[in-house]
């Protein structure tokens, strides 16, 4: 075991105890959530990397190391019965990676089409378009019945096949496209009568291969994609990409950038929990209550307009500070802001809170157990909905966050209900913080001087952030060169789904349920298919 | 005028023509009416909805956007009909005109205004259940027919909402029926000469209106009640498969069945095109007459009309279950003790 950062400690094992570690982290040591696992093509080997953590310590991270040197047929054992968010995490690593994960219940690929020639991450990959051409005319449907598996028994593999549905089964196809998936989600599900009896998601349709394009990037350019992840939250995730460039470059941030920064993503996830919480309205009917979000939405892209020019894509983030210094009206026009969203919180707990129909639509409906909630990754609020303490802000402080008094919010319940009001608090939380730092703004230059070429040291570099929906990760593995050997993007919104899948198969939960139980997870669409 | 169109009509054409003649030209004024009503409504709807949400409506074609329904009901005039495969094509044709269909024999049984009233027999509040009723076959077949799912389970949705609130619905007219002692929908408005019926009937009226109200709501599918076509859910519920003017019948059927159902609640309740009398107040009650009639009329209807917006656009929709617990649970029970006070006061 060596340490190689404050707090990460890395464990490197053979593929044959990986298994038996993984079980033992997590039963003995109670490395209860499985933050992620990277996938790693190293020229001769194919690994993967847990990066586990502890609900109950939440500073600690573990990274176990694991490869296997067989690129023809690169196995391993799967960790899906340890933590239910490897389930989607293995399918990612097999469609990108090609490596099988013995003992995996649903082996197929996550993102791409089953019939895609080639494993993209691996470093012999060949990219050619003849070999995946682009098809004009009408595709044949794709197969979506059945999933392969393997599985060992007493040191015999045996692959089987099993068919998701019955062939008497009502199944709907709920999206890709749907008014209701928040993107372009596809969602298969079952249905008896009203009440849903499986559901199979689907992702990829708008798959974009960020981390691959990321490879033949520079730093400063990859930038530009981690804004267009989740875009709802696009400058926080720059900002977790900046803080990991930047620790790797050993370089700090001045403090006016710092501030700005954390102000910034204040902004952004007042923003974004605006959306999500409008957009759950209207996916309960009240098409009022999301415009009302959009309105108040607004007024944060104005400022975000005057400062850097880019309402959605703010763009502002750089590595070693921020791009341009504020506008002169920002500090007078978030003075402004803060007062006028106290007053329209009030107005849409008014509205939509206290209502007789929302509160019995929410009632009884969506229960995620705190122990599910980390064994499926599900960060964010609405894990803390569940009373988990999972906010990056408090257990890592980077940027301001440490200077800062603000609270975080816990709900014991686990119901819909906690995941919809956590997001209001969150708000009246992150006007707090902005309050305390607006005025105190350092003078200073707004950014750091850096390389014109940024070349960063070999190493393997893991920053983790805040963002709306939970934690969003960053790592970065270095050669040395000008673009990255392979960059991973923890997304909070892929394992949600994954959260939607568990609580919406719930006994006697309906098709109107699901749709609010999305809207309560509040995940984006685009940060799954990266 | 109208007298003398007839005289007319029967000096020319003899007695059987003429009344064939004055049919169809009474169906063309209907027809009319019903159109351009549906075209204020789409705009009012637009508009009040947009002040709702903050926002302007619309407010680019005409002045204030007032053409904007008219340049509307163009384009979907002129939109492709799509083709959908392996639906059962003559229902689906079928199905919106027994929609509109069903909606303008309801809408003909309104009483306008003073004289302005097309069908009116004494079973009239009967006839208007009955034909108010039909448009859920429309419904039904519509869903069926389109070979989609989706439309299917919006299709079986409206089927259980709009049965389960008729009940309601019919047994909040019958307290009225109760009160006036007859069906004929003219000698309802009649009665009503004196005071309205929601205060000539105390505390069981204003329940019945308020049950008819939310009932009514109901019926025409549209929020919180909308399941049938829940846009979260259902993209479009039973019509997502339809275009151009066949989804256009389902849209003017919505609009006007919601126009319909404030109609009847401003006749029953409110005394129709009944100008506010208040027992002897003469010189009050006389300068209320020089209101015309029309003016009452519709001036109450769109005040209902405005309640069922307001609703709309504030309250999120309710789930199946809840829907129907609502009315079997809650508001049956309440209508047929209503019914029961309502015949005790009027035995008292």
């Amino acid at each position: 075991m060596n340490i190689n950062e404050i707090n990460i400690h890395t464990v490197s094992v053979s593929m044959d105890k990986a298994y038996e570690t993984a079980a033992m982290l997590r039963n003995d040591e109670n490395f209860d959530f499985l933050f992620d696992i990277v996938g790693m093509d190293y020229g001769d080997s194919l690994g993967v990397i847990y990066y586990l953590s502890q609900s109950s310590n939440p500073q600690n991270i573990l990274s176990l190391k694991t490869a296997t040197d067989n690129r023809d047929k690169p196995e391993l054992f799967s960790v899906h019965d340890l933590w239910d968010s490897a389930n989607v995490y293995e399918r990612e690593i097999y469609d990108f990676f090609g490596i099988r994960f013995i003992n995996h219940p649903d082996m197929r690929r996550i993102f791409l089409r089953s019939d895609w020639k080639g494993y993209p991450f691996r470093r012999d990959y060949d990219a050619d378009p003849t070999i995946n051409p682009v098809p004009l005319d009408n595709e044949r449907l794709e197969d979506m019945e059945t999933s392969p598996s393997v599985s060992m028994i007493m040191g015999q593999e045996t692959e089987k096949v099993h068919t998701l549905f019955d062939n008497n089964e009502y199944i709907i196809n709920f999206g890709p496209q749907h008014p209701a998936t928040h993107g372009v989600l596809h969602l298969r599900i079952s249905l008896d009568g009203e009440i849903i009896s499986k559901i199979d998601p689907n992702f990829g349709y708008i798959h974009r291969g960020v981390e691959k394009m990321c490879e033949s990037y520079t730093y400063p350019q990859i930038l530009h994609l981690t804004d267009r992840l989740d875009y709802l939250s696009g400058t926080i995730n720059r900002h977790a990409f900046c803080l990991c460039c930047e620790k790797a470059l050993e370089i700090e941030a001045p403090q006016r950038a710092v501030y700005i920064r954390t102000i910034i993503d204040e902004l952004t996830r007042i923003a974004s929990h605006l959306i999500g919480w409008g957009s759950m309205c209207m996916d309960m009917g009240a098409v009022t209550a999301f415009m009302y979000g959009l309105r108040d939405r607004e007024k944060i892209m104005d400022i975000f307009e005057e400062t850097s020019g880019g309402r959605l894509m703010v763009n502002y983030n750089v590595i070693g500070g921020v791009a341009g210094d504020i506008h002169s009206n920002f500090c007078r026009k978030v003075k402004e802001f803060i007062p006028y969203m106290r007053k329209m919180l009030k107005e849409h707990h008014l509205l939509f809170t206290g209502n007789p129909i929302a509160r019995g639509r929410m009632n009884g409906v969506g229960y995620l157990s705190k122990a599910k909630a980390i064994s499926l990754g599900a960060t964010g609020p609405s894990g803390r909905a569940s009373g988990w303490h999972n906010d990056i802000r408090k257990i890592e402080p980077y940027s301001a966050y440490d200077k800062v008094d603000f609270d975080e919010i816990i709900h014991d319940g686990g119901m819909t209900f906690d995941r919809y009001v956590i997001r209001l608090e969150e708000i009246e939380q992150s006007l707090r913080i902005i309050e305390q730092l607006i005025d105190n703004i350092p003078e200073g230059a707004c950014k750091e001087k850096t390389k014109a070429i940024i070349r960063l040291p070999e190493g393997e570099f893991f920053q983790r952030v805040e963002n709306a929906r939970g934690q969003f990760g960053v790592y970065i593995n270095s050669r040395g060169d000008k673009t990255p050997y392979r960059v991973k993007f923890r997304s909070p919104s892929l394992v949600l789904v994954g959260a939607l899948k568990e609580i919406a198969t719930a006994p006697r939960t309906k098709v109107a349920d699901l749709i609010m139980l999305g809207g309560s997870l509040d995940y984006v669409i685009p940060c799954i298919d990266r | 005028m109208i007298m003398q169109i007839d005289k007319i009509l029967r000096i020319y054409l003899g007695d059987t023509w003429a009344l064939l003649t004055e049919f169809v030209l009474i169906g063309v004024a209907l027809l009319t009416v019903y159109a351009v009503l549906a075209l204020i409504l789409i705009y009012a709807e637009r508009k009040i909805c947009g002040f709702f949400q903050c926002r302007i409506g619309p407010n680019r074609v005409g002045k204030w956007g007032i053409l904007q329904s008219v340049a509307d009901m163009i384009k979907i005039l002129l939109k492709e009909l799509i083709h959908i495969n392996r639906a059962d094509h003559f229902l689906f044709r079928l199905a919106s005109f027994v929609i509109i269909a069903a909606s303008i024999c309801t809408f003909a049984a309104l009483p306008f205004a003073d004289g302005a009233h097309v069908i009116d027999f004494n079973i009239g509040i009967f006839y208007l259940m009955a034909v108010s009723s039909l448009g859920v076959v429309g419904i039904l077949m519509a869903g069926w027919s389109s070979n989609s799912k989706y439309t299917m389970i919006g299709a079986m949705r409206s089927g259980a909402q709009l049965i389960s609130y008729e009940i309601s619905a019919g047994l909040s007219l019958l307290t009225i029926v109760i009160l006036s002692g007859t069906m004929q929908i003219s000698e309802i408005v009649a009665q009503q000469s004196e005071m309205w019926f929601i205060f000539k009937g105390h505390i069981p009226a204003c329940l019945a209106f308020l049950t008819y109200l939310i009932a009514g709501h109901a019926e025409t599918n549209r929020g919180p009640f909308d399941l049938p076509e829940a846009e979260s859910e259902l993209t479009a519920g039973y019509h997502t498969e339809y275009s151009g003017i066949r989804f256009g019948f389902f849209y003017l059927a919505e609009y006007l069945n919601m126009f319909i159902i404030a109609g009847i609640a401003s006749t029953m309740f409110l005394g129709g095109w009944m100008p506010l009398h208040i027992p002897g107040w003469e010189l009050f009650n006389n300068t209320m007459d020089y209101i015309p009639s029309v003016v009452w009329f519709f001036g109450k209807t769109f005040f209902c009309v405005f309640l069922a917006l307001w609703v709309r656009w504030s309250f999120p929709r309710l789930r199946i279950d809840q829907l129907l617990n609502l009315e079997w649970k809650i508001l049956m029970p309440i209508c047929l003790i209503n019914l029961i006070l309502m015949t005790l006061v009027v035995a008292l």
